[in-house]
């Protein structure tokens, strides 16, 4: 149900709105008097804070392929796996759905995700091809699915947990748990800084010009 | 009798701004202003230009979150020290707790500043967010006044959200189970199940809760 021309931002009417409770308060107030949080009319600094979390979640993401992330240490054999090939490994013994899941939670999601916040801070600068509730449900989706990556490393420290067996089977965290839980950390720092409201803005100034 | 969770547009906001700021809402993800109207109890009102919902108040929404938080509490703190996965192999066998599963990491020097983050993210932080769920809630349940520095308290909870990972961890399990099922026997321990239990009631917990109405209710 679309309300034509009436609709009006906080900022266009002199407001400044609080993203934690909604209140909305004269320009220029500095904390919401309702919930206590810092008022912005838009968040300072946004995107810089946004492209600083996402070249750290970048940089650690390297190593977090580079180095294992498990080491096994059963009877007959030692072996130390990387992200990539542990997925393969077990790909090679035939359960090419977990190999799949791996892949899809350890490098297509947070792949995507590096791609989708650089999409969207590139877009409020420079424009972009998609409409505003195209880019906001790819933020909301960045948002939803970012800590879901974090069940890697749960799965390394369940295992870790778990399969301590003496002689017969040991499986030891490797330094790459650590570097993946850095990124996606920093990715999803780097998302909650992004300020959806810039989606929106650049959208009215484009029609305007 | 309205349909339940059919989205009722806000109207927009008056053009001559008055001094009643109070009657507006703002949406927090596009900036547009509404005059905020108050659903009724299963409706939900929703940002126009970008589909947020901004207000869904539910009946009894009060009790039944405090209720969920208590239940979250007590299932974290007993599925914390209960063995959640048990394995056998070669008439050997080992069970872990989650508390082992975030010690994991300590034992492995450099990696051990992960322990803490793992422990923090499936138990502590989804405990305290309970824990202050309830502390925010229970006076404005019993029609008592705030409790002192309850806006800061459910502020707080609501920024913990993202960190509170308690159902990817569950997910997490059944990953590890099948991963290691052929190596070896596994079983599910009694703390798996309450850790799933968990996973509903924080979809539930999330469902229920109409931050709006929250910060109304605070207002007073
Ligand atoms: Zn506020
Ligand atoms: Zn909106």
């Amino acid at each position: 149900m679309e309300i034509a021309g009436t609709l009006r931002t906080a900022r266009e009417m002199g407001l400044v709105a609080c993203t934690s409770c909604t209140r909305v308060w004269p320009a220029g107030t500095d904390r919401c008097g309702r919930c206590g949080h810092r008022l912005h009319t838009r968040a300072p600094l946004a995107l810089q804070r946004v492209w600083a979390w996402w070249l750290v979640g970048v940089i650690a993401y390297v190593p977090a392929n580079l180095y294992p992330m498990l080491s096994t240490r059963t009877l007959v054999a030692s072996q130390e796996a990387t992200i990539v090939g542990g997925a393969i490994e077990i790909a090679r013994h035939g359960n090419w759905g977990i190999a799949l899941v791996i892949l899809t939670a350890s490098v297509a999601i947070p792949l995507g995700k590096f791609l989708a916040i650089a999409m969207l801070a590139l877009g409020v600068r420079h424009g972009s091809a998609l409409s505003g509730s195209r880019r906001q449900q790819l933020y909301q989706v960045v948002e939803y699915i970012g800590r879901w990556s974090m069940i890697d490393v749960f799965v390394v420290a369940i295992l870790a947990s778990l399969v301590q067996l003496g002689a017969v089977a040991s499986v030891s965290p490797g330094p790459a748990s650590l570097f993946f839980a850095l990124s996606v950390i920093f990715t999803m720092l780097s998302a909650q800084s992004f300020d959806s409201r810039l989606i929106w803005d650049a959208e009215r100034e484009g029609r305007r010009a | 009798m309205t349909p339940l969770d059919v989205p009722q547009p806000l109207p927009p906001a008056p053009q001559a701004i008055g001094p009643d700021l109070a009657a507006l809402i703002a949406c927090p993800r596009c900036d547009a202003v509404y005059r905020a109207v108050q659903p009724g109890p299963g409706e939900r009102a929703v940002c126009a230009r970008c589909n947020t919902v901004l207000i869904a108040p539910r009946r009894r929404a009060g009790q039944q979150l405090i209720a969920v938080a208590v239940a979250v509490v007590v299932l974290v703190v007993a599925a914390t020290l209960a063995p959640f996965l048990a394995i056998e192999v070669a008439g050997r066998s080992n069970a872990s707790s989650v508390l082992d599963a975030a010690l994991a990491f300590a034992a492995a020097g450099p990696v051990a500043m992960l322990a803490l983050a793992v422990a923090a993210l499936i138990v502590f932080i989804p405990v305290l967010r309970a824990l202050l769920v309830i502390y925010v809630l229970g006076p404005v349940v019993l029609d008592r006044p705030p409790a002192p520095h309850a806006a800061a308290a459910f502020r707080l909870s609501e920024e913990l959200r993202p960190w509170s990972m308690a159902e990817i961890f569950v997910i997490g399990c059944a990953i590890a189970l099948v991963k290691i099922a052929d190596l070896a026997q596994v079983h599910f321990g009694p703390a798996f199940w309450m850790f799933a239990a968990l996973v509903v009631l924080v979809v539930v917990q999330d469902g229920f809760m109409c931050r709006y109405s929250v910060w109304k209710s605070l207002e007073r």
